[in-house]
């Protein structure tokens, strides 16, 4: 069975619910938690409510993302 | 985190492969125009529970079936149903057991009936660009040129590699590290050592590279609707040579019986 490979989709942030997690709304209308990418951590890059970011989501998991990149 | 395969483990991962091959050509017996995938599913499940062993797919990820059974354009993951085998149609049928806790994993693409030139040809080229990439596969090499030979040879001839499925580690779990790209870049990725069991399998489309997700959650299909082939072997990487633990023997002595 071959793997498949994480989906990359752009979303916006509407909460944020500490612990580095924070609830994202994806362009298709859909709402997950995501939490940050542990390099975007180590950059200290800091996110807030209604940031545009770019979430990497496991197609077996649907309900979890991990953010990777915060758009300016 | 990367596993290195013992010799014992190796020998525990070649008996369920060759389990696999044995379910594939049981498989192949059965295929013929106007059989349901259902069937092909029932009866895979009944050979391997009677070889002490558990079907691999069946459950994971809440996938709901022993077989994974792709007809023509769809790609991989393809649920069996009550849909029937046509004349002409090309079957993957991608097979995954679990024995001595150890998983096996293999796939091949059967072409049903009189199946077009064009199609033979996508079949052909698909089964050949796997032993390209598992000649790639020996100690000191590195996971890109695995890649890098399976999409050189497939593209030269106007096919496209899939990009959004990768084969996978294989051992105690049925994906592990690492991820095995049919595309890449020569000389770039984990250099690759003995012991290492990996799933090589390339998914060649006729058409474009572009797959979408069907709303069952599983079925992967190509976007423009054209034929898809799909061959998977687990292998051994080694010094000299790549062991290849599964075998398309069985496989081929159904099909050159039914041929003769």
């Amino acid at each position: 069975m071959a793997k498949q490979m994480s989906i990359e989709q752009d979303g916006t942030v509407i909460e944020s619910l500490g612990n580095a997690m924070f609830k994202v709304e994806l362009e298709n209308g859909h709402i997950i938690t995501a939490h940050i990418s542990g390099k975007m951590r180590m950059h200290y890059i800091k996110i807030l409510p209604s940031d545009k970011v770019k979430l990497e989501i496991s197609p077996y998991d649907l309900t979890k993302g991990r953010i990777i990149f915060r758009y300016k | 985190m990367i596993y290195y395969k013992t010799e014992e483990e190796i020998e525990l991962l070649k008996e369920s492969s060759l389990l696999v091959g044995k379910t594939l050509a049981e498989v192949a017996k059965l295929l013929e125009p106007g059989v349901e995938t259902m069937k092909l599913d029932r009866i895979a499940e009944e050979f391997i529970r009677d070889n002490h062993a558990i079907p691999g797919f069946k459950g994971y990820n809440g996938f709901p079936a022993t077989l994974c059974i792709s007809i023509n354009e769809q790609v991989v993951h393809g649920i069996p149903s009550d849909r029937v085998l046509k004349d002409g149609d090309i079957v993957s049928v991608d097979c995954g057991v679990i024995k001595n806790s150890f998983y096996g994993d293999s796939a091949y693409t059967f072409a049903i009936g009189d199946v077009k030139e064009e199609v033979l040809d996508l079949l052909k080229t698909t089964k050949e660009s796997l032993y390209k990439g598992i000649e790639m596969a020996v100690h000191g090499k590195r996971l890109g040129d695995i890649g890098h030979a399976i999409q050189n040879y497939v593209e030269k001839r106007k096919y496209s590699v899939v990009r959004d499925l990768v084969g996978h580690g294989i051992g105690r779990n049925l994906h592990e590290k690492p991820e095995v790209f049919n595309y890449g870049r020569r000389g770039t990725g984990p250099i690759l050592q003995s012991g290492l069991v990996i799933c090589i399998e390339p998914m060649i489309n006729l058409g474009r590279k572009n797959v979408v997700q069907e709303n069952d959650g599983w079925t992967i299909r190509t976007k423009d609707n054209k034929p898809s082939a799909h061959f998977e072997h687990e292998i051994v990487v080694r010094k000299n040579e790549a062991e290849i633990l599964s075998s398309f023997k069985y496989v081929e002595e159904v099909l050159n019986l039914q041929n003769n």
